[in-house]
């Protein structure tokens, strides 16, 4: 998905007239971590790539500029695996080698990126991206050389390339879900929508408003603001005149701390207007201040509070690792998860051919921290349970709602009725 | 009614916002006509150092914290300008589209030492309490960080204005900019004028980040979101004018509210840019122009 696009369009055009010195700087100040990889090219992958002891893989995600935000969480979570699985003997005996590419928040940078880390470093599997944008700039690197992108958030779905395991949630996973629980729990009868002006949201919105059709939900309102809007205070006043009984929010990126902020200090909360929002995580909540959010509800299909011993052990190695004040939070874990999975496949293939290694993927099984996932035979998304969450004061959100058991990934929605005209 | 006060008093709100982060460009951009990419990141800074004095004194003192976040920001954001200015723009004068460049890359440098020193998430500042709610007038409910921030404008271009109007120094500064050639052999030292703007205009743009850190986000990129809209202000409203840069908030902010009551927040982004490229062909010397009384133009 996109959760935390950040900046703005202006910053944006911004970017554009000014891409020579803003590239050159950001290039210099985060490059790639392994200057020293070799060179050579032939068919096997291992032999070809590491003759020595190690498997180089990619990291790819912005680490400057806007979307920094959010994606230097996903790539600590990935290198944590990394090192986990390095320390506990690697994988096929040999120690994986990450290689560290900042996409720069700018989607042509992450498929130049994608295709040096293919053919200059040899990796076995790359694990990047975060906005939907930019695993679109990448889907055509991946599929052209052949080569396997793990793709670590949720997402509008419509998509199922066969190089890209996608480790996120899809729609039927996370917003019905959500829906489901406004219907249910909350008796929405009056919806209103509040979402960022791009391909997530519109593509959310979309489906979101088949379902309520099909549910008997009214939908009172649809507001988009740009990316990187930094003001709500009309929206919220539209919000406010039609009176819903909820509000559903994929507002993204930086943005979600102004309508966050600008919510409360227009006199609503939780009490009297409840919103659920499927792009904000723990990681944000921090930025937002816990009295802006505290009571409203959220979507996703992990907290920090997951019960779990793999969850625990998780959580400790993540802050012992990074910082007691550091949290995790749902696309953190899916990174996580993502590497394990990649090296699980690798350790069944007995190989990193990208063929067998996505021969070896069907049907695989990791106790994650969320619980027990598996990938799914026939799209490469991975089964997941949602789970609803409600924030509480100190800024971490408990469970009170979901699925309550992993639901199959279903990118095109192919098995529900009102959804046959998206 | 009630829908036209609401929105009289976002689209005022909004021009106080605008007019925050655009004061301090008046000098820089206005005057100097360096075009300071980095105006961005000193607002950033502002925000930052409210968020450390925050931490720093806990949340017991959040009142306190906040009120002195305003003169620190406005000194601590000063002195990086006036780095900046020592460092590098005064061996640019004359040359706006290096100093474009150059502060462009200075901007990206203090956005990465933010995401160095402060990590690249968002970080949290809490409004002062009494900042919380707001303040009902006919049925619509003025919030009152955002008669803050409208109080903190107000008083800014107070402040502004009587520097400029009656101090030696602010004299000093309207004859540099007025003359720049004439000043100097009248004996004003005009390197040391163009310091001392630098450090207020910069010193501003903390201030701003104060301010703001009520309604938006702190983070890293924070400066990203409110520089065009700085720029546009300076020159809708006319280079160095202060009269000029008021207006022009005014009609941007109220032009931003209406025009997104009756349509949606993308185009009212849109359709603002559009009204200022055409009032830009029909005045593209902005608002309100300098009378200038040397013969270079």
């Amino acid at each position: 998905m996109d959760r935390r696009i950040l900046g703005s369009g202006r910053a944006g055009r911004r970017c554009l007239a000014l891409t020579g010195a803003a590239l050159a700087l950001a290039v210099a100040g985060c490059g790639s971590e392994d200057s020293s990889a070799p060179a050579a090219g032939a068919a096997d992958p291992i032999t070809s790539a590491s003759p020595g002891t190690t498997i180089p893989v990619g990291i790819l995600h912005s680490l400057s500029s806007f979307m920094a935000i959010s994606e230097v969480s996903v790539k600590d979570a990935e290198l944590l695996a990394i090192d986990e699985i390095n320390k506990a003997g690697g994988v096929l005996g040999k120690q994986i080698k990450p290689v560290v590419e900042d996409g720069a928040s700018d989607w042509p940078t992450f498929a130049e990126k994608a295709q040096k880390l293919i053919s200059k470093d040899k990796v076995a599997a790359t694990f990047g991206g975060w906005t939907s944008a930019s695993r679109k700039a990448m889907l055509p690197v991946f599929e052209r050389n052949k080569s396997l992108l793990y793709y670590p958030v949720q997402y509008e779905g419509l998509e199922s390339s066969p190089y890209i395991f996608y480790t996120g949630a899809t729609t039927n996973q996370q917003i019905i879900p959500g829906l489901e629980y406004l219907k249910e729990e909350l008796k929405v009868k009056r919806l209103f929508l509040v979402g960022s002006d791009y391909v997530f949201p519109r593509t959310a919105n979309k489906e979101i408003k088949a379902w309520a059709k099909a549910n008997g939900m009214e939908i009172v309102g649809e507001e988009y603001s740009p990316l990187g809007n930094t003001d709500y205070a009309t929206t919220i006043n539209k919000v406010k005149e039609a009176d819903p009984d909820a509000v559903f929010q994929t507002i993204n990126g930086d943005s979600n701390v102004a309508f966050w902020k600008q919510f409360t200090d227009a006199g609503l909360n939780a009490e009297k207007l409840p919103v659920i929002s499927v792009s904000t995580a723990e990681d944000e909540v921090r930025g937002v201040g816990i009295k802006n959010i505290v009571g409203q509800y959220v979507a996703w299909n992990y907290y920090q509070t997951t019960k779990g011993a793999a969850n625990e052990k998780f959580v400790k190695a993540f802050k012992a690792r990074y910082g007691k004040d550091r949290v995790t939070d749902d696309p953190i874990e899916a990174g996580y998860v993502a590497v394990y999975l990649w090296a699980m496949a690798v350790e069944k293939a007995g190989t990193t051919d990208v063929e067998k290694v996505k021969a070896a993927s069907k049907g695989l099984e990791f106790d994650a921290p969320e619980g027990k996932v598996t990938i799914d035979d026939s799209n490469q998304h991975i089964f997941k349970t949602a789970r609803i969450g409600k924030l509480r004061p100190d800024g971490l959100i408990d469970e009170v709602g979901g699925s309550g058991k992993p639901i199959k990934p279903d990118p095109y929605l192919k098995t529900y009725s009102w959804a046959k005209d998206l | 009614m009630q829908v036209i006060l609401n929105q009289l008093f976002v689209g005022l709100s909004i021009a106080s916002i605008l007019l925050l982060v655009a004061l301090g460009l008046t000098f820089t951009f206005g005057q100097m006509n360096v075009i300071n990419m980095a105006h961005g990141e000193f607002i950033m800074a502002g925000a930052y150092t409210t968020y450390l004095l925050q931490t720093a004194l806990g949340t017991g003192l959040i009142t306190l914290s906040f009120g002195l976040a305003l003169p620190v920001a406005f000194l601590v954001a000063g002195t990086l300008g006036l780095i900046l200015e020592f460092l590098v723009i005064r061996r640019l004068y004359g040359r706006p589209l290096d100093t474009l460049l150059v502060t462009w890359g200075v901007g990206l440098m203090l956005q990465q030492l933010a995401r160095d020193l402060f990590g690249a998430q968002n970080v949290n500042v809490d409004a002062p309490t009494f900042l919380d709610g707001g303040l009902g007038v006919a049925g619509v409910t003025l919030s009152y960080p955002r008669l803050f921030i409208i109080a903190v404008v107000v008083l800014v271009v107070i402040a502004i204005a009587s520097y400029m109007q009656r101090t030696p120094a602010g004299r000093r500064m309207r004859a540099v900019m007025q003359n720049r050639p004439l000043a100097s052999v009248s004996g004003v030292r005009t390197t040391r004028v163009d310091r001392t703007t630098f450090f207020i205009g910069s010193g501003l743009a903390g201030l701003a980040g104060v301010g703001i850190t009520l309604l938006g986000p702190v983070g890293p990129t924070l400066g990203l979101a409110y520089i065009i809209d700085a720029f546009l202000v300076v020159i809708v409203g006319g280079l160095g004018q202060l009269r000029g840069a008021i207006l022009a908030a005014l009609a941007l902010g109220m032009a931003n509210s209406f025009i997104e009551y009756n349509t949606t927040s993308s185009v009212a982004k849109a359709g603002v840019f559009l009204l200022i490229v055409l009032f830009l062909q029909w005045r593209p010397q902005g608002l309100v122009v300098q009378q200038r009384r040397g013969l270079a133009s």
